[in-house]
């Protein structure tokens, strides 16, 4: 069930450079989400920005929602500057989330950056003993592990671009040590972040003939597949010329996108 | 306390419960909005641009937001005359709202097959006719910048349809008060005024625009001066009805175009931002009119004092 409503800020805080937490207090939000799953929230009551800007759930505790977002713009800069106890105009849990890996095969979930913040949600739910949870970043300031949203004793390999931090490349290095020890394979592959990151992750799993599931990101008006806006090319595989990052989405199995015209 | 006051509108042959519709292009085919909002309480719903053959719409990226607005080229993605009364029309009649579908086509001819293929279909109030969209190839607003050709559109409709026939204008003219009568003139119910405004943005990093087809259609709370200018000269020129649309968020808003003379109103670009708004519109006319004790919606239209 959607919810649109007026949420209490519980806490807003940076946990990393540019990086920020925040918990909305929601619990018609938190008991219908589902990892994968976004929330369109509205910066503040005012004709400027005017859209709402969708950002993906990272963590579901008590009777919040937790959002994590990097600085970029005007709407997540005024966004960075609530405080506590100030309220939010919020409408969620919007999209398809994450499917589940089958029974008993473990999942690698690849995080690219900020992708980071559904791939929590969904160790979080399905249990993150059975998955190999695996993130690149720029940099080791940028990195965001589990601790940063309060989640515990959670084995994370990083890879960052500079080396600062972990293996030295990316996240789709990583995911080709990991293959190369495990038997057997994964049951499943998820992964979010940048385009080109998604792609070379897809194109590993796709190789290898394992599921894999992505969660695209897009620009939205509407949250609600009215208005069209958020169209990426299908791969023509299920008689689609386009699918609505909102409501097909955000998560899509790889094979089902056009990755040419990404 | 005082009774409710009566929102009830005549917009020509149509009777709304209220002045209260939302646009085409911008609330689906109100299935999407089910969830968060009661239907049945909107004046009416116009739904998203049916043709008669399904189309995939644009390249993306399809939008971007601007200054109090947001530009658009979704190129009129849709599911075809077909799906639309098979797969979305049986929920739409089931709504007690007045559902009115907006069409386009690549030609005049076109256009008369998609208002000939909805004669007969139960639970539509009026056709609208889309002649201003500014984000396809063929058509579109190249029949609503030309009085000529917005007039043969208008009368090929008109004689298809067995329902009243309200067109959309373009704002992208010199003169909208021409477009108005010749639509009038070839039998047209009524008007809605604005579609979007052409325009564009550019990526000053990459250097390329920031829309897949370089132009869109600005819309949003940016454009409501002059969508209000324009509905008033046509109000002024012409005798049949005006719906006023064009960056509409709020009951202030709303009041603006009815007492500039529209007799009903659209919300669009609004629904995106609060997709409850129209609700919010009808609840604010009702509390304005309670508060200065006006019984009824009818009062208020038109009633602008010009000098």
């Amino acid at each position: 069930m959607i919810t649109e409503q007026t949420s209490q800020i519980a806490f807003n805080k940076q946990v990393a450079s540019r990086v920020f937490l925040m918990g909305l207090k929601s619990p018609e939000m938190r008991a219908a989400a589902v990892p994968g799953q976004f929330v369109m929230i509205r910066v503040r009551q005012a004709m400027d920005p005017l859209l709402r800007r969708p950002f993906s759930i990272c963590r579901a505790d008590g009777d919040l929602i937790l959002v994590l977002y990097r600085v970029v713009g005007r709407g997540t800069e005024i966004l960075s500057e609530m405080r506590q106890g100030d309220s939010l105009d919020v409408m969620g849990p919007l999209g398809r989330g994450f499917g589940h890996p089958p029974d008993g095969r473990r999942a690698i979930l690849t995080a690219g950056g900020m992708g980071i913040a559904p791939l929590l949600f969904l160790g979080d739910s399905v249990g993150f003993l059975g998955c190999n949870l695996l993130a690149g970043f720029a940099s080791s300031d940028q990195v965001i592990g589990p601790d940063r949203v309060g989640l515990l004793n959670v084995e994370m390999s990083v890879a960052t671009d500079d080396g600062t931090l972990g293996r030295q490349g990316t996240v789709a290095d990583l995911m080709e040590e990991h293959l190369s020890h495990m038997d057997p394979e994964p049951g499943m592959v998820f992964a979010c972040g940048p385009i080109p990151m998604l792609k070379a992750i897809a194109a590993i799993a796709m190789r290898r003939d394992i599921p894999c599931q992505v969660s695209l990101e897009t620009t939205m008006a509407c949250g609600l597949g009215a208005c069209q806006g958020c169209a990426v090319k299908a791969s023509g595989r299920r008689d689609r010329s386009y699918w609505h990052v909102c409501r097909e989405g955000p998560v899509f199995d790889a094979r089902d996108l056009d990755w040419g015209a990404l | 306390m005082a009774n409710l006051p009566d929102l009830k509108i005549r917009v020509g042959p149509l009777n709304l419960k209220n002045p209260v519709l939302t646009a085409s292009g911008t609330f689906g085919y109100g299935a999407e909005f089910a969830p968060l909002m009661d239907l049945n309480r909107l004046g009416g719903i116009v739904v998203k641009g049916i043709s008669l053959r399904p189309r995939e719409g644009n390249q993306p990226p399809r939008i971007v937001e601007t200054p109090c607005g947001m530009l658009n080229a979704i190129g009129l993605a849709n599911v075809g005359l077909e799906a639309f009364l098979e797969e979305k029309l049986p929920r739409l009649r089931k709504l007690r709202t007045a559902v009115i579908v907006n069409i386009y086509g690549n030609s005049v001819e076109e256009y008369g097959e998609v208002a000939a293929g909805l004669r007969g279909a139960d639970g539509i109030s009026a056709i609208e006719v889309n002649i201003s969209c500014p984000n396809v190839k063929q058509g579109g607003m190249a029949f609503g910048t030309d009085p000529d050709m917005s007039a043969r559109v208008t009368a090929r409709v008109v004689k298809a349809a067995d329902r009243p026939v309200i067109v959309k204008l373009s704002p992208n003219v010199t003169d909208i008060r021409r477009i108005a009568m010749a639509v009038e003139d070839a039998g047209a119910d009524a008007l809605t005024l604005i579609n979007t405004l052409t325009g564009m943005a550019v990526d000053i990093e990459r250097r390329v625009p920031r829309l897949a087809n370089v132009s869109g259609g600005l819309s949003g709370p940016a454009i409501r001066p002059v969508a209000l200018y324009m509905v008033r000269q046509a109000v002024k020129a012409v005798r049949i009805p005006v719906i006023g649309v064009g960056g509409i968020m709020d009951y202030r808003d709303a009041l603006e175009f009815l007492i500039a003379g529209a007799r009903a109103v659209q919300v669009g670009t609004a629904n995106f931002v609060h997709p409850r708004t129209g609700l919010h519109i009808i609840d604010g006319l009702t509390d304005f009119c309670r508060a200065y004790d006006i019984p009824a919606i009818e009062h208020i239209i038109g009633t602008l004092k010009e000098k």
